[in-house]
């Protein structure tokens, strides 16, 4: 059983240190977890510690695949806020764009 | 409370130059730093984050070695990354501490006026320890002439101080939004504490005790805490003069109110749910609430986690890790070369002190011959000033990123602080919301009355009349607060500064 970093991670290095098993390591274009060392840290914790520090909902998943975080547990960002996000992004894009054509 | 350590020194220091004005506070500048004891005036003397003045002279650089954090804050997003960002917490490059150690030095060896490196994130420098101190470490050993400062949110300072008292780090800059954790709650979602991610209010009143656990145990040996809080309307607007009366009864030396930075374009949680940031005259209204109980910065930047140069410019582009390796670095030479700029600086500055005293002790002098204190009041006046550094009205108002603004009053000229905006120059029509550079530099410049810039074009000389804002290119290359007094003059002497007959009647 192993954990999984997936690409939404912004390699802030926090879970690295943390790791009771040093199965966290740099790696491009993001950190990995070494599924041979990673213990989940069932013994050493109540909690597994790269997923109580990581600051991204969704980077860190189980062997299924499913979120540690689920979206919105630790930012209080709705999926509709998201949404809002997304929109404003493109609209500066846009914008950037047309100024740079026209 | 329990240890008022510099606060002591503070009310004794006051109290021994007390009884007429002492040099550095009196005059057309009313620097925020005047009221500091000599001691804690020596160390920030040449600080540009800490002095009003230094900033104009002396540049800071910053090194994003710290990408970890340990709390989430709702005005953060930890994805986001560009450069044409400014705002803490932002950073492009990540660096080693081999690589910031050598960046610091190319940058302390090309801009001599460098006296300050700082660790401010990007996450929280106390988060990554050994990132932090390893580079804090080498630079005391290499480069012993530059200043060591670190800014963080609190979290793991109690249990870093005794490391930090070990470098040559006399600053450190406490981010301290609220004291109650009802209020904390509101601002942090979660805290990582004892290997457990923490929610809401729990975590707050944990991150609030540690901060004021560690504010007290950094002024007990004597290291100079500066607290940074940022102004959250609805939130925490009405609880920072508590904050600032708190922190200012442990020790802390300087306040700095800052305004909430939340755009939807951030990804934040304040940007997306539409908080609002307070206007540039809330945060002042806060500052001067604050002032009384506490000394309180205004020239602040908000300066990127990567910045380098003068406060207000960021000359990062020039200092890649690429630009880097290419360089030679003979530091001892630098050395040298550096402590003659210092020197140069601080022989400028004094000169600029004493003229300061003596044509307030003239103007003193004349008026008590006039028998001025008879004449009216005169009302204070709030002046914007376009500039690129060295203290003097320099900068073309259509290129100007910001403005400076300045009250000027019978007391004197005091700075208020600065005003960010799209250069006129730059703008388009394309700014999305169909705002115009022009209408944002009107907007932000809302309550002065004066702008004053080395050069105002014609197109926007009539809007600015439009709204009440005089434009004024009369004063380029001359010192920023001497035009605005020789202003200021003017204004009263053409009698346009006699008190409103309301504020007359409450006087009377």
């Amino acid at each position: 059983m192993s954990l999984e970093i997936i690409e939404s991670c912004v390699n802030c290095y926090a879970c690295e240190p943390l790791c009771p098993n040093e199965a966290i390591y740099q790696a491009s274009p993001h950190f990995l977890i070494d599924p041979d060392k990673c213990t989940e840290c069932l013994g050493d914790y109540d909690d597994a510690q790269c997923s109580s520090i990581c600051p991204v909902e969704g980077a860190i998943v189980d062997e299924l695949g499913v979120a540690l975080n689920l979206p919105g547990s630790l930012t209080g960002i709705s999926e509709a806020m998201l949404a809002k996000y997304q929109a404003a992004v493109e609209a500066t894009y846009q914008a950037a764009l047309e100024a740079k054509t026209g | 409370m329990d240890l008022p350590v510099i606060n002591t020194n503070s009310s004794s220091g006051e109290a021994a130059e007390g009884g007429g004005c002492a040099s550095h506070s009196c005059g057309s500048t009313d620097d925020q730093l005047g009221h500091l004891p000599e001691h804690i005036r020596a160390k920030v003397h040449n600080h540009p984050c800490y002095s009003e003045q230094a900033h104009h002279y002396f540049a800071r650089m910053h090194v994003a070695v710290a990408p970890a954090c340990n709390i989430q804050c709702h005005y953060c997003n930890r994805k986001y990354d560009c450069s044409n960002e400014s705002r803490p917490g932002v950073v492009s490059e990540v660096l080693t501490p081999v690589q910031a150690v050598k960046k610091v030095m190319a940058v302390a060896a090309n801009i001599p006026q460098m006296t300050v490196l700082g660790i401010a994130g990007p996450g929280d420098p106390l988060a990554n320890p050994e990132r932090t101190f390893a580079t804090f470490r080498e630079l005391s050993e290499k480069a012993p002439d530059i200043k060591l400062c670190v800014s963080t949110n609190g979290l793991a300072l109690p249990e870093s101080v005794e490391e930090l008292s070990k470098h040559n780090i006399d600053h450190v800059t406490i981010t301290i939004n609220c004291v109650d954790p009802d209020v904390g709650a509101q601002i942090y979602p979660w805290i990582f504490w004892n290997n457990k991610r923490i929610m809401g209010r729990e975590g707050a009143a944990i991150l609030i005790e540690q901060q004021q656990k560690g504010l007290e145990m950094l002024t007990a040996r004597g290291i100079l805490v500066k607290v940074n809080s940022v102004m959250i309307p609805g939130v925490n607007d009405k609880h920072l003069a508590e904050v600032s009366r708190v922190v200012k009864s442990k020790g802390a030396f300087l306040h700095n109110v800052m305004p909430l930075i939340a755009e939807p374009e951030h990804g934040t949680f304040y940007g997306l749910m539409g908080q609002p940031s307070p206007t540039a005259e809330e945060l002042q209204a806060l500052q001067d609430a604050c002032s009384g109980d506490m000394n309180m910065m205004r020239h602040c930047r908000q300066c990127r986690a990567d910045a380098v140069g003068l406060l207000g410019e960021d000359r990062g582009l020039e200092f890649t890790m690429d630009k880097i390796e290419d360089m030679e670095i003979d530091y001892p030479a630098a050395m040298v070369k550096r402590a003659e700029v210092h020197a140069q600086i601080a022989k400028e500055l004094e000169i600029k002190d004493q003229d300061r005293l003596f044509q307030a002790q003239a103007k003193a002098a004349l008026a008590a011959m006039r028998g001025e204190a008879d004449a009216p009041l005169s009302r204070p006046v709030l002046m914007a000033v376009s500039t690129k550094g060295g203290g003097v009205i320099n900068e073309h108002f259509g290129h100007a990123h910001e403005f400076l603004v300045y009250e000027a009053s019978p007391a004197g000229v005091r700075f208020i602080g600065h005003r960010k905006t799209t250069p006129y120059c730059e703008g388009g029509s394309s700014c999305g919301d169909g705002e115009s550079a022009l209408d944002e530099t009107l907007r932000v410049l809302k309550g002065c009355e004066v702008v004053l810039s080395a050069k105002i074009g014609f197109e926007p000389w009539a809007p600015l009349e439009a709204a009440g804002i005089q434009p004024n290119g009369e004063h380029a290359m001359e010192p920023i607060e001497e035009a605005i007094a020789a202003v200021y003059e003017e204004l009263r002497a053409a009698g346009k500064l006699e008190e409103k007959p309301e504020l007359q009647q409450k006087v009377a």
